[in-house]
């Protein structure tokens, strides 16, 4: 026991078997942690296996809310003898490590409390089957903790309950078996550590889930109604939480689904299928990641040509090839950018935590009818499978979904004539019917061969040039309604910028703090959507230097960024990581100050942020 | 259709169908196929089809994927809504499309290379699910569009118009059809009227999956003397299994064969199919007899059309996904988003 004891700044990690039942009990830790009121992240390390390989979680607990994740661990809890040597290096000098000595090891560090409970010896004395000797040990580690740390045990005893709301025997047997550890604990171990939780109150307008989850009630909340998908880690739960979702808040009285999700065969019919139902007037949707991008490619090309609206979530995982399915990445910008052949372009939307990803999600539906052409939601494996504490869904009353330039029966009556794809506007948006309209007006033939304005069959290079220009149109007209990019001028007169996009928000705000408590001010700028708002390239203006985060090796952004604003890349710096974790913010923080020491034109475009964050 | 608004001119002595349409009503833009290319009889057949069952053009959605067979819904009903998707992925558009209108009517139309070769895996499926979709395959045995390749639907030693033999085995769509679980699975020839208009009816009556195999000869790549697709070929070997009387409302049953005994099937909405028999082993609803007889009519080289395979009693893909009866596309998105009432609730999951 130390005597200097700090509350609620710690790193918390968990080394596990796959497939051995700790998702949950983790799970659990993180859930009370954030009812307790203390502002925490969590992210899940997991194998593409299902039984047997490595896999961890890890929770940063901040009060001060720098949530970024860290390299170093406060305290391991490690229940996987396959990682020890390396679960051991990762706990900083002062840590605790907490391993399951029902066999005993010896482990060469002084510098660490080293604790051991034979949990695996516990269980077995207490549970005669081998399921629940197995199952239980999670809970049991979860008890011993608790007590450790100091998390509320009315917390976690609530979450449980709240849990198992119908399953009474299996809640006395989870709260018999955090007791389990709690009292070993009490009768053995010097507790508490000196590194602790306490209540605060910092949640009371802030939900914990993941984007994926989030999505999927974006998208019935965007009024989707058929979602075609094909299963790949890891969009795979955004499709299943719209289904369950669905199954509740959109049922008839008489038991049928004001809904239809389907299986496809592979992605190439997914989203055929979500094509031909945005063509035919629904709201649409399939999720993917990077190899159904690929495959997706062909039908991509298909609904921008023949300006069909469709929405697709691309929950990014680490490329390329197969790659690292489990691990995340930004590393789709550019093969969704311009995925297809011939002169393709997508509008794409960043969010950057769960919360933005309901409301792109609903949104979204909105930009592919008004824009009619694909709108790619680009996530990843850290927003979609992680939970993150994020400020709570709000909707506003009034919101009034809005379909575009879709022609009703009425509205063609009162149209003098109708062309499917003539600028009527000069906003490059054409008026669109869709099938039985009306029974004499309106109906045209939607192909992916050069066509005219009425949708004819056309060999004219006249007539194909100057569809290809209406369509460009559209996406200049976009680049104001699509979300526009957030802009914090941190330090006005520092002439350093920095741009990111998506899931590294956290950590990059976390290392402008640092950076800023160092006397280096950067402001700071995130994309939210492409085609670029034009507030993109004036920040870039505005300053010397640019440096650019990205997750991944080639720059993707930074090249999109150049080609289409016709930027100056000597100003821009990339900042870029691979290793498909999400990332830690003294990873920025070195990158910018080494940049900063090697090049005094860098150093000299510094200038002290005016409040230090 | 595209308009400029304008009145429009009936020609008083064009005969009119019984919802007082012409034919013209029906027709499309010019085709600009060969001139005796058999997917343009197929087309004809097609718009007698829908004239006759007296259909509203603008309720039917047409699609397809690429090919000069898929050209052709451009050739057929102006006022329908049609779609020229991409090649071999015409299946999942229809199936997004009915999912989001079950009301509707739909005609996909397709090639051999479209659907035995790149849009196989996209054919099998749509069938397994029972998509309620009229499938007709403007089947010609070679590439048209690209000029002449051998497909998968070419028998096996069939030549090309060089002379060269095809290798491979052929792959027969109607019994996969049938092995899958179409539920209305038949063969014709582009060269006869007579059968096909009434089975292309009977297909757009009948909800689920609806194969119709049209041998349709390309007379520029694949009409010659070593083709087994071509005209003369089909004409010499064809063997027709049983007759079909379609029956769109309450007429009176009318076959005009003597011989053999007729079966009547109902279909779920109430129209009645009756199929003639022309032996014993022609029983449309014994999918193993029906499937044997098909092989072994091949085994001697013959093309065996007619109705091949029916089961009146499948049900559709809405019905296994248990979708609203509602279209999905015509619930007001008021009632779709949950609104505000539930967003507390939904907030409440998650803390
Ligand atoms: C992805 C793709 N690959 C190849 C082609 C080229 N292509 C166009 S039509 C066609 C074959 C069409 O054959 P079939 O479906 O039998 O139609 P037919 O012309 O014989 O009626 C091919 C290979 C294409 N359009 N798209
Ligand atoms: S090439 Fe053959 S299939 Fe194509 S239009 Fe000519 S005859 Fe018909
Ligand atoms: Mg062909």
């Amino acid at each position: 026991m130390s005597n200097n004891i700090s509350y609620n700044e710690l790193v918390i990690k968990f080394a596990n078997v796959n497939g051995s039942g700790s998702a949950s009990a983790n799970t659990f830790c993180a859930k009370s942690l954030y009812r307790m009121g203390i502002p925490i992240s969590a992210k899940n390390i997991f194998p593409s296996n299902i039984q047997g390989l490595p896999t961890w979680y890890e929770i940063t607990v901040s009060e001060s809310e720098r949530l970024a994740r860290k390299e170093n661990i406060d305290i391991m809890v490690a229940m996987n003898a396959q990682t020890y040597a390396s679960d051991l290096n990762e706990v900083i000098s002062g840590g605790t490590f907490i391993y399951d000595n029902s066999i005993r090891r010896s482990f060469d560090r002084d510098d660490i409390n080293i604790i051991g409970i034979p949990i695996a010896k516990l269980c077995a004395e207490e549970y005669s089957d081998s399921r629940q000797r197995q199952l239980f040990k999670n809970i049991v580690y979860l008890g011993s903790l608790s007590l450790l740390i100091g998390i509320d045990i009315d917390v976690i005893e609530k979450l449980l309950a709240d849990q198992f709301k119908t399953k009474q025997n299996l809640l006395d047997a989870n709260i018999n078996a955090l007791n389990i550890g709690r009292k070993y604990v009490m009768e053995n171990i010097d507790y508490p550590l000196n590194k602790q939780v306490r209540k605060c109150n910092k949640n009371s307008n802030k939900i914990m889930l993941n984007g994926n989850e989030a999505a999927a009630l974006g998208a019935l909340y965007g009024g989707a109604t058929v979602a075609s998908w094909y299963p790949i880690t890891p969009s795979t739960s955004l499709v299943e939480a719209f289904e369950k979702h669905a199954n509740k808040l959109r049922k008839t009285e008489d038991g049928h689904l004001n809904a239809a999700i389907i299986q496809a065969e592979d992605e190439l019919s997914a989203i055929g299928m979500a094509i031909g139902a945005n063509w035919n007037g629904s709201r649409a949707f399939t999720a993917t990641s990077g190899p159904g991008i690929s495959l997706m490619s062909e039908f991509l090309g298909l609904a921008y040509f023949a300006e069909i609206p469709l929405v697709l979530f691309d929950i990014q995982r680490g490329g390329p090839s197969t790659g690292m399915p489990t691990r995340t990445q930004q590393s789709d910008i550019l093969s969704c950018a311009y995925a297809s052949h011939g002169d393709t372009k997508h509008m794409i939307l960043l969010p950057a935590d769960p919360n933005e990803c309901f409301e792109f999600g609903y949104k979204s539906f909105d930009y592919a009818e008004l824009f009619q052409t694909p709108i790619m939601v680009l996530s990843d494996l850290d927003i979609g499978m992680n939970d993150w504490v994020v400020d709570e869904f709000s909707w506003d009353p009034e919101y009034k979904h809005n379909r575009g330039k879709l022609v009703s029966a009425d509205d063609i009556e009162n149209l003098k004539s109708f062309a499917r794809y003539r600028d009527v506007d000069g906003d490059g948006i054409p008026y669109r019917t869709i099938p039985a309209t009306h029974p004499e007006y309106g109906s045209y033939f939607t192909r992916g061969t050069s066509h005219t304005d009425t949708g004819g069959y056309t060999e004219s290079g006249v007539i194909h040039a100057e569809m290809l220009d209406r369509i460009s149109k559209k996406f200049e007209t976009s680049k104001e309604m699509l979300p526009q990019p957030i802009i914090n001028i941190n330090s006005p007169k520092s002439k350093i910028g920095i741009i990111n996009y998506g899931s590294t928000t956290v950590a990059l705000n976390d290392a402008i703090a640092q950076l800023s408590s160092n006397g280096i001010g950067v402001n700071h700028l995130r994309i939210r959507s492409f085609p670029f708002a034009k507030s993109i390239k004036d920040f870039i203006n505005d300053h010397d230097f640019i440096f650019i985060l990205e997750q991944n090796r080639d720059a993707q952004m930074k090249k999109l960024l150049v080609s289409e604003e016709n930027l100056d890349v000597s100003k821009l710096i990339s900042v870029l990581n691979y290793d498909g974790m999400p990332l830690t913010a003294n990873f920025i923080v070195d990158n910018i100050t080494e940049s900063l020491n090697n090049n005094k034109n860098i150093k000299a475009a510094n200038s002290p942020p005016i409040k230090i964050v | 259709m595209t308009f400029i608004k304008k009145p429009i001119f009936r020609h008083p002595s064009l005969p009119t169908n019984a919802i007082g349409l012409t034919y013209r009503d029906y027709e499309g833009v010019v085709s600009t196929l060969c001139a005796g290319c058999g997917h343009d009889s197929i087309t004809a057949s097609i718009i007698d089809a829908c004239f006759e069952l007296s259909l509203p053009a603008h309720k039917i959605a047409k699609l397809s994927g690429i090919g000069c067979s898929s050209k052709t819904p451009n050739y057929f009903l102006n006022n329908a809504h049609g779609f020229n998707s991409v090649h071999g992925r015409m299946p999942s558009v229809a199936t997004g499309a009915n999912l989001a209108n079950r009301d509707l009517t739909y005609i996909g139309v397709s090639g051999d290379g479209d659907t035995a070769s790149i849009g196989l895996g996209q054919y099998c499926h749509a069938i397994r699910r029972q998509l309620n979709l009229t499938y007709i395959v403007e089947n010609n045995g070679t590439y048209g569009l690209t000029k002449g390749q051998f497909s998968a639907t070419n028998d096996k030693n069939s030549k090309n118009k060089r002379g060269m033999d095809n290798p491979f085995g052929s792959i027969d769509l109607a019994v996969i059809a049938i092995e899958l679980g179409a539920g209305f699975v038949a063969r014709s020839f582009s060269g006869d009227k007579e059968q096909l208009v009434p089975l292309i009816k009977a297909a757009l009556e009948y909800d689920g999956f609806a194969l119709i195999d049209v041998i349709s000869p390309c007379v520029t790549f694949n009409n010659h003397g070593y083709s087994t697709k071509s005209y003369d070929y089909i004409r010499e070997h064809r063997s027709v299994f049983g007759d079909l009387d379609f029956v769109p409302e309450e007429e009176t049953i009318n076959t005009s064969y003597a011989e053999g005994e007729t079966i009547s099937l109902k279909l779920h909405n109430g129209r009645e199919i009756n199929f003639k028999k022309l032996g014993d082993d022609h029983d449309p609803t014994n999918q193993h007899k029906v499937i044997n007889t098909l092989r072994e009519n091949r085994a001697e080289g013959k093309v065996t059309t007619g109705l091949l395979y029916i089961d009146p009693n499948k049900s559709d893909l809405h019905q296994t996904l248990k979708t609203s009866n509602t279209p999905l596309n015509a619930l007001p998105m008021d009632d779709l988003c949950p609104g505000n009432d539930f967003i507390d609730n939904i907030n409440n999951l998650f803390r």
